[in-house]
């Protein structure tokens, strides 16, 4: 690669040098901030005297003796009860990730092995689909979910969420599948398999890199939402994101912006991990999408 | 394959996308043209002796029942809801159009309305996040590009983060830090030398916290696929390029671009869409006094102790509608292709 020619000249690559490190800690410092500034009180995160008491925790000292606290994380966690909100958070996401991706699954295989007009036809409504706002179709759902007392639990809002999932998923393992060589169902079929005997036994075994990728979507999905999560979940069911937004508003009025702190930062740790150990297959789903247009 | 496999195969994701996505859609824009019947008022006398009579206005429940049953859709109101003071404002548009004698008494009228403050405030944020965001992730992506390779694999998976964190999270993470007594608040107030300076009490400025926010938020999308792109560069362009003695920035220009020009529509696209119905940072800034979106009216429409469906119902149809613009060049030239290709 460093051929000569190539080599930049001194200037351009101090240059290039310092927009990386300028962008790294655009990109990395709130992060390390909020989170070392979740275990101070009030006064050292939100400093009016000095900035660098969020740094060494004065307040924190003068008040608990040392500069770490866990009073946000107790609040947040014990008083506020935040940990039903993240168990409905994983049942959530589980769920969500598990069917969207079967019945992704079975829907791509077909998208990518008929050679019909109308799987065009589904793949320009998914499109569209995918484009409409989730939020547009929240008072669409609300009338009858009031009506059959489906309003406010679990089950409907997974539904929900994977039906809006579903035309995303469709696309990624649609072109997923067409990589897949048609002959080795094809094959498989020769050999008297049924297509779904075929799409059993032959396409299952070798589709897992694609459907780990396209899994890994449905759950940022389904973790981040908060408009449809916000609407279609009862106070007592809610999960992290809207229960964070409620935070805000009560706490504020309160004096508890720590509890909210804590949260949010008990709400980043999973997705910290997920880029540490999928790095390569999100950067790879991002553009999978984008070579196929 | 066959038509029958086809079907059970397609069957329950078509199922799914029909009930909860298809018929919603129909739903909302019925809601947006009816409007949920008044209740029925009757007037009953009471007349006690040596007092004396008095009228009272009650709900008749028993006619109010009959005639949501007889007609469950609500009263027809047809584009009404659309036309009111929320939505398009038709009249109010009218009157400001024939009273004022300039276009900037106009415009000023315009932006007391709801609906067009909101447009306002969305459109501006879509059309300077966008390019923003594709020539931020460029220079991004050239940038670590030159690195050594153990360091990429560090700056790609902290350029991550801001990425794939929750919107809403990583709204009140920076909203935390530009509060007057946040870090870069305070750091503000250093810069300017006054006590009383706040992100949070101009409306100017609290756009552009919110443009900054959608910069931070969507840079790391655009630099992971031009970074993807540029692993692709055709070296041999680029060495044709140098031998013609073409300049460092003439190569970027002349050789870089071109190649990486089909991945810029494709960001583009997406960001014109997703910035388009910019929801979470109003809510984790806000900033609802000073930038509303129409996503954020749907949600506030929809939140709090009266559900206003119909009000809802007719902004969704609106942003619909929205989004379907701007997404209009992708299908026909999507139609085109495939009508070429048949």
């Amino acid at each position: 690669m460093a051929s000569t020619a190539q080599r930049m000249p001194r200037g351009l690559r101090i240059a290039s040098t310092l927009f990386v490190i300028f962008w790294f800690i655009l990109a990395a410092f709130p992060f390390f901030w909020t989170l070392w500034g979740s275990f101070k009180v009030e006064l050292d995160f939100f400093s009016i005297a000095d900035w660098t008491n969020g740094l060494t925790g004065e307040r924190t000292k003068a008040v608990y003796g040392s500069a770490f606290t866990g009073t946000g994380y107790n609040g947040a966690w014990v008083q506020e009860e935040f940990w039903r909100n993240v168990i409905n958070t994983g049942i959530v996401c589980f769920f969500v990730v598990c069917t969207s991706l079967t019945v992704g699954t079975l829907g791509g295989y077909a998208l990518s092995r008929s050679s019909y007009n109308y799987t065009f036809w589904l793949l320009m409504t998914a499109l569209i689909f995918r484009a409409i706002p989730p939020i547009t179709l929240v008072s669409g759902y609300l009338l009858p979910f009031f009506e059959w007392n489906l309003w406010g639990i679990l089950p409907t809002t997974i539904i929900v969420l994977v039906a809006i999932n579903q035309p995303f998923t469709l696309w990624m393992l649609h072109s997923f599948f067409k990589n897949i060589p048609q002959e080795l169902d094809e094959s498989a079929k020769v050999d008297g398999c049924t297509q779904f005997q075929a799409f059993r036994r032959v396409i299952i075994p070798v589709m897992w890199p694609g459907v780990i990728t396209t899994g890994l979507f449905s759950f940022l999905l389904a973790y981040n939402d908060f408009a449809v999560t916000a609407m279609l979940l009862s106070e007592s069911n809610r999960t992290m994101i809207p229960a964070i937004n409620a935070f805000m508003g009560t706490t504020q009025t309160e004096g508890n912006v720590m509890f909210a702190v804590a949260a949010v930062v008990s709400a980043t740790v999973p997705l910290f991990i997920l880029v540490m150990f999928f790095q390569r297959q999100i950067v790879g789903g991002l553009t999978a999408g984008a070579v196929k247009g | 394959m066959r038509h029958r496999t086809f079907f059970w195969f397609f069957l329950p994701t078509g199922l799914a996308m029909l009930l909860f996505i298809a018929l919603p859609l129909v739903s909302v824009v019925t809601q947006a043209i009816f409007a949920p019947h008044p209740a029925v008022l009757i007037e009953v006398e009471n007349c006690t002796p040596l007092v004396g009579c008095t009228t009272e206005t009650t709900i008749d429940q028993q006619a109010t029942a009959d005639l949501r049953t007889k007609q469950p859709l609500g009263r027809f109101v047809g584009l009404s809801i659309f036309l009111d003071r929320g939505h398009l404002a038709a009249s109010e548009i009218s009157a400001a159009w024939s009273e004022s004698p300039n276009w900037g008494t106009f415009l000023n009228r315009l932006n007391n309305l709801p609906f067009y403050r909101a447009m306002a405030f969305t459109l501006t944020f879509t059309f300077i996040v966008t390019p923003l965001v594709i020539i931020m992730g460029l220079l991004i992506a050239l940038a670590v590009n030159t690195l050594h390779a153990r360091l990429k694999g560090l700056v790609i998976f902290f350029s991550l983060l801001p990425f794939v964190i929750t919107p809403l999270i990583g709204a009140l993470v920076l909203f935390w830090m530009i509060d007057s007594r946040g870090i870069i608040g305070s750091a503000l107030i250093a810069i300017a030398g006054d006590p009383e300076f706040s992100l949070k009490a101009s409306t100017g400025l609290m756009w552009v916290s919110l443009i900054v926010y959608g910069i931070w938020h969507a840079a790391p999308f655009a630099f992971v696929i031009f970074y993807a792109g540029l692993q692709t560069l055709p070296m041999d362009q680029i060495e044709a390029a140098q031998i013609d003695g073409a300049t460092r920035f003439q190569q970027v220009r002349f050789v870089v671009i071109p190649h990486l020009m089909p991945l810029v529509t494709f960001v583009a696209l997406i960001q014109l869409m997703d910035n388009f119905r910019v929801f979470e940072p109003i809510v984790g800034f806000n900033a609802s006094a000073h930038a509303q979106s129409l996503s954020w009216f749907i949600f506030n429409d929809l939140g709090g102790e009266t559900r206003q469906l119909s009000a809802a119902s007719a902004t969704s149809v609106l942003t619909i509608i929205g989004v379907a613009i701007l997404l209009s060049p992708v299908l026909v030239r999507t139609w085109r292709d495939f009508k070429g290709k048949t």
